[in-house]
């Protein structure tokens, strides 16, 4: 039984096209946990979701227009110019900013519809929506290696100017940081990294990746930095967790890893609630 | 020349000016305390100092070598930090002006940073989660931030708003002692007992600067005996 399980794993890893969504799907897995902190404390978490709607979007159009082996260039400029746009209505102060990135998602997705629908059968509308992790070819795989070293590069540099940015923006601003640069950069490299993932994971799925490794680190952690690489950890973790279970039961990819992700939130909410009752 | 001043300046809040024909010199070592009603353009005079508003008239100027960049802030207390997973330590050193492109810190940078934990006295909180810090806790964590940024001057926007009067007690004294080693203080205050016995200077604002000069003669003059006598303003 065992063996049996083991023979068929390494078999199934063996493949070139598993090998390749592997690797881009934990480098996206490992960019979308690390940006997600800062997104998720700076109440940004929108943005992500409302960039994964644009992203089904351009999705479609580029299928209806049949230029499907385009969508990676296509989709990398539009969806830059969508981030520009949604951190501004973001920041356009509170209630207002948060309706408008609604109207947008929501618009972009009729839009994406109307397309797919008149383009007929051959567009595949699940596949748009909640991906397929073997439908990663080689463009994406060198495209998200760059990506995951442009953000971890930034992590890494940028790491105390990133948590003063985040934790305090006024103060920041105060001390002479550039802190709409850096907002700027952070939309950016979730533009790219959900354009890189939204093909694995679907468009309606990808910002789940941003958002869930950051809640549950932060419900064991206490520092910034143990929040940071909790995180990464954890999204890896889920990734690589989602995609073995998926392959072995049968169960579509990006829905198992967003699944994994929800149990791990839950086991960390109950272990930080179980710590609070313990004080 | 003085430290920092400004001349003749005007400042608008959401359309409608707030601070009229503002002409004002701080000097090294004083210790400058904002008085006014609400709404009297006491934060807005604040953040302009800071260069997070530009004035829609007159100038700010700085001298003795002083930048915007060399001035410590420290924020009103706020919702600042809540469920925020930060450490004292993270926060405190947030304050430092490293450079970019740099993801370590220098010697000297971590000597400042022990210096602040030090001088405000919470060393032992370094490792403590921020968000939960009692208030006055919070304050001297955002005060040693600020200290990381400046050796100069500090700009206090209410450092103690919504502290108890015990906690209250405690952190005038502790601002007296950075304004002792040497430290440019100006702040912000409704409480106007502690700023009297500790500024130096009084700039009272409503709309127009009603009062400019030092705290003795403040207390003498009709404005400053009026307003003294209301208690807090």
């Amino acid at each position: 039984m065992m063996t049996a399980f083991w023979s068929e794993l390494s078999s199934f890893l063996a493949l070139d096209f598993v090998k390749r969504a592997l690797i881009v799907g934990a480098l996206v897995s490992l960019c979308a946990a690390l940006l997600g902190v800062s997104l998720v404390l700076k109440r940004y978490a929108m943005i992500g979701d409302g960039l994964s709607h644009v992203g089904f979007a351009v999705l479609a159009v580029a299928a209806g227009l049949g230029v499907t082996e385009w969508q990676l260039y296509i989709s990398i400029p539009v969806m830059i110019l969508a981030a520009f746009l949604l951190l501004r209505l973001n920041e356009n102060s509170g209630v207002k900013g948060d309706a408008a990135i609604g109207v947008i998602a929501t618009l972009a997705l009729a839009i994406g519809y109307i397309v797919t629908y008149r383009a007929g059968t051959n567009v595949d509308l699940a596949n748009f929506m909640f991906g397929n992790i073997f439908t990663i070819r080689h463009a994406d795989a060198v495209g998200s290696i760059i990506v995951a070293v442009a953000v971890l590069l930034l992590f890494v540099l940028f790491y105390h100017k990133l948590f003063a940015v985040t934790f305090d923006e006024t103060f920041a601003r105060a001390s002479g940081v550039p802190v709409g640069w850096y907002n700027t950069l952070l939309a950016v490299l979730t533009a790219v990294t959900i354009v890189l993932g939204m093909r694995m994971m679907g468009t309606l799925l990808i910002s789940a990746l941003i958002v869930f490794p950051a809640l549950s680190a932060m419900r064991l952690c206490r520092s910034f930095r143990g929040v940071v690489i909790t995180a990464a950890a954890f999204s890896l973790f889920c990734f690589f967790t989602g995609a073995v279970t998926a392959h072995l039961l049968n169960f579509p990819a990006g829905s198992t890893v967003v699944a994994v992700n929800g149990i791990l939130f839950v086991i960390c909410s109950v272990i930080s609630l179980f710590r609070r009752r313990g004080k | 020349m003085a430290l920092i001043g400004c001349h003749d300046l005007n400042l608008s809040y959401e359309g409608k000016t707030v601070v009229e024909h503002l002409t004002m010199e701080v000097n090294a070592g004083d210790y400058l305390c904002i008085v006014g009603e609400n709404g009297s353009g006491k934060s807005t005079l604040m953040k302009a100092l800071l260069g997070l508003k530009k004035p829609t008239a007159g100038h700010i100027w700085f001298g003795q070598g002083l930048t915007r960049a060399g001035i410590g802030y420290m924020p009103q207390q706020s919702t600042l930090g809540q469920d925020f997973p930060a450490t004292v330590q993270e926060v405190v050193r947030s304050g430092l002006r490293g450079s970019p492109f740099r993801p370590f810190f220098t010697k000297a940078e971590k000597a400042r940073l022990q210096h602040s934990l030090e001088v405000l006295e919470i060393e032992h909180l370094a490792r403590r989660p921020f968000h939960a810090l009692s208030g006055g806790q919070q304050q001297r964590v955002l005060l040693a931030r600020a200290m990381c940024a400046t050796d100069r001057v500090l700009l206090l926007d209410e450092p103690v708003a919504g502290l108890d009067p015990t906690i209250t007690a405690q952190i005038y004294p502790l601002i007296d002692k950075l304004h002792q080693s040497g430290i440019t203080i100006l702040m912000i205050s409704h409480v106007i007992p502690a700023a009297m016995k500790y500024a130096t200077h009084i700039l009272h604002l409503n709309r127009e600067p009603v009062f400019f000069g030092t705290a003795a003669e403040y207390a003498k003059c009709p404005v400053g005996r009026r307003f003294l006598e209301g208690g807090n303003g």
